[in-house]
């Protein structure tokens, strides 16, 4: 039986229903996270989980106690607020110490295990300072000590690198994995990034409109979307609709405007509308004449440590990544070929849906 | 509280920023508001103030010269004394019953989703555009001896009560009028808040009262703290309810200048309680000011 199990929970506000029959197992432990557009429902879960938000239908389990209708005061739960929520009146030490206080610890044994806490996210020396004596980074940290002293069966965090700029939200990342491995607290995390689901997550869960959509590892999700949406929403990705032009026992051909391009999936019937997934750095260049197709650089981007290239083609833009070895990148304007393995070919039953740009829906 | 400036406008091609151009802009720009407060309330404080060193003759009625007797007398005499002491008594319960009704009453306004946080504040605010005289009035029908409140007093046995004229009148009659601007400030500073904070609060085992008294609270003083101030300046000066509630006897200091202005024509000793009256809320209210903001500077910014 799992640590923290949620069965069928169902939120709706009047008519909407902002989450669907979720379910979802978390074993003790483990890091996962919600991941999906705003809007999905990942915040409404956590809240219900937390006890904010009260759910209209399901069961809320945490290792075999039923929470769904416990205070959030009696969970026992630490949350990192988006927002961090510090309090602003007072000082590190007691921001931390708070939750110790409320919890009944005797005043001897809170101190060092405030001190352990504070020096477990770097930030002993501060102890003495005020919430708004410290930068972003440094209120996130005392956030996250402020959960964890109180050790906590589970740790729930919303969006908590949300307000870091760039290059600290990256390292806060590691950081919090790191801390999060140290103390072993299972945690939750909401979030519309993906490459901070994917980076320090256990199990990352895609959430879409109220529902669950897939479950499954960072890795499995990148290169198994199971729906058109997350293979959209998660990583670039370059959808090409075609028909099955012959099957065979374990794969098939689909005709992509006029060219057979072999794909590794058992179970096509002939005529069949499909869409292709490939991922732009499953795509290499080759010479001219070598490759599968031919097509023509239409724009190429420097990214560092990769060149992202649009190529046109046959089969109209497509997006290439290739990594940045040191060799002389293709020209604008020049011919080239490109290649793939049939393996690295997903394929996704029925027509492409015109999803909207979902580079835009994920900000904010 | 503190404010924050807007960002500065986008310096022109040149590098220079509209204050270069135009270095007397502010003070041209203040200058009406400037002159507006000047003529209409320093002009006549000054020639309130230089008033009361006026000598006053009681047979003639003259005023002239220069003498510091009606600060003496004020200062000396016990009637005065006792007057002032029941000013800032009065007052300081009233802004005490404000503080402990308004705050409770502006937290509960902020918990409310409309369109009943629009109605209820209409309804705090609604008081407001009734005249004070009015409203005094409206009590002492209300108070008074045959009014409904002795009529049910009568009724349940009790028997009749002498509620007018009385200090208790005139502090509940003060804080119906002084209540909203207890409400505002704190409501303002509510809206101001983190509802994630007290969520935080409740997430580490705070009961909802705890959660109040130890996270809310403290943050809201700012407000609670301009609403006293509000609250202490306009009883204190208060003229209407305790002139109308408070009867002959039941004096407070701006009856007492009335008083002085029209009934003994003594005008310099009318303009001399003002003084002091003007000076002590001064003190009283920057002392109160610095405990209570002085406190929570650092933390609260």
């Amino acid at each position: 039986m799992s640590f923290l199990e949620l069965k069928n929970i169902t939120k709706r506000y009047g008519p909407m229903t902002a989450v669907g029959d979720v379910s979802l197992s978390v074993e003790k432990g483990e890091f996962v996270s919600l991941l999906g557009p705003s809007g999905c429902g990942k915040t409404t879960t956590l809240q219900m989980i937390a006890g904010f938000v009260e759910p209209s239908a399901g069961t809320i389990r945490l290792d075999g106690r039923d929470i769904t209708r416990a205070k959030a005061n009696s969970r026992g739960l630490g949350i990192v607020f988006q927002s961090y929520a510090l309090f602003p009146h007072m000082t590190v030490f007691d921001n931390v110490s708070f939750g110790l206080e409320m919890q009944r610890v005797p005043k001897g044994e809170r101190k060092p295990r405030v001190e352990e806490a504070l020096s477990l996210v770097h930030l002993a020396p501060y102890a003495k300072r005020y919430p708004r004596e410290l930068s972003g980074g440094q209120r996130q940290r005392v956030a996250l000590a402020r959960a964890l002293v109180i050790r906590p069966p589970v740790l729930l965090l919303d969006e908590p690198l949300s307000n870091l700029d760039a290059k600290l939200r990256e390292a806060m990342q590691f950081e919090l994995r790191e801390i999060q491995r140290k103390v072993g607290t299972t945690t939750v995390m909401v979030t519309h990034d993906q490459a901070e689901a994917f980076s320090i997550s256990d199990r990352v869960v895609v959430m879409e409109a109220g529902r669950i959509t897939q479950i499954d590892q960072p890795y499995r999700i990148y290169e198994h979307p199971e729906t058109e949406f997350i293979s959209r929403f998660v990583g670039k990705t370059n959808l090409l609709p075609g028909k099955v032009a012959t099957a065979t026992g374990a794969g098939a051909t689909v005709s992509l405007a006029g060219i057979a391009v072999p794909v590794e999936t058992a179970g096509l019937s002939v005529g069949e509308t499909v869409t292709l997934c490939i991922r732009p750095e499953k795509l290499h260049l080759t010479a001219p004449s070598g490759g599968l197709l031919t097509g023509r650089v239409a724009d190429r981007f420097f990214l560092g440590s990769q060149w992202l290239y649009h190529i046109d083609g046959p089969l109209g833009t497509l997006m290439v990544v290739t990594p940045n070895d040191g060799s002389t990148p293709a020209e604008q304007g020049a011919p080239v070929g490109l290649e793939w393995s049939p393996s690295v070919v997903r394929v996704h039953r029925g027509a492409m849906a015109e999803a909207p740009d979902v580079a835009l829906e994920v900000t904010g | 509280m503190s404010t924050t400036l807007p960002d500065a406008a986008p310096a022109s091609p040149g590098g220079e920023t509209p204050e270069r151009r135009f270095p007397s802009a502010p003070l041209f720009l203040s200058g009406p508001a400037a002159l507006l407060f000047a003529a209409l309330v320093l002009t006549p404080l000054f020639l309130t103030a230089l008033l009361s060193f006026n000598q006053f003759d009681y047979a003639t009625g003259r005023t002239g010269g220069f003498t510091l007797e009606h600060y003496l007398a004020v200062v000396t005499d016990e009637y005065y004394l006792e007057i002032f002491l029941r000013t800032f008594r009065i007052s300081a319960l009233a802004t005490a019953i404000c503080v402990v009704i308004g705050v409770p009453e502006a937290y509960i306004l902020s918990r409310m989703s409309n369109p009943w946080r629009s109605i209820f504040l209409l309804v705090i605010l609604a008081p407001l555009l009734v005249s004070v005289v009015v409203r005094a009035f409206g009590w002492s029908m209300l108070l008074g001896p045959e009014g409904p409140v002795n009529g049910a007093l009568i009724a349940l046995g009790i028997g009749r009560m002498k509620l007018l004229y009385s200090e208790g009148t005139v502090v509940v009659a003060l804080v119906h009028v002084m209540l909203p601007f207890m409400v505002i400030p704190v409501w303002t500073s509510l809206q101001k808040l983190d509802p994630a904070v007290e969520q935080a609060a409740l997430s580490f085992g705070a009961s909802r009262a705890t959660a109040i008294v130890r996270v809310v609270a403290p943050q809201i003083l700012p407000g609670i703290l301009s609403g006293s101030l509000i609250v202490f300046g306009l009883s204190a000066s208060a003229f209407a309810i305790p002139g109308l509630l408070g009867g002959r006897r039941l004096k407070m200091v701006a009856t007492v200048v009335y008083d002085q202005y029209l009934s003994d024509l003594n005008w310099p000793m009318g303009a001399a309680v003002a003084v002091i009256l003007l000076a002590a809320n001064l003190i009283i209210m920057l002392t109160y000011h610095r405990m209570v903001e002085g406190h929570y500077r650092r933390r609260l910014g």
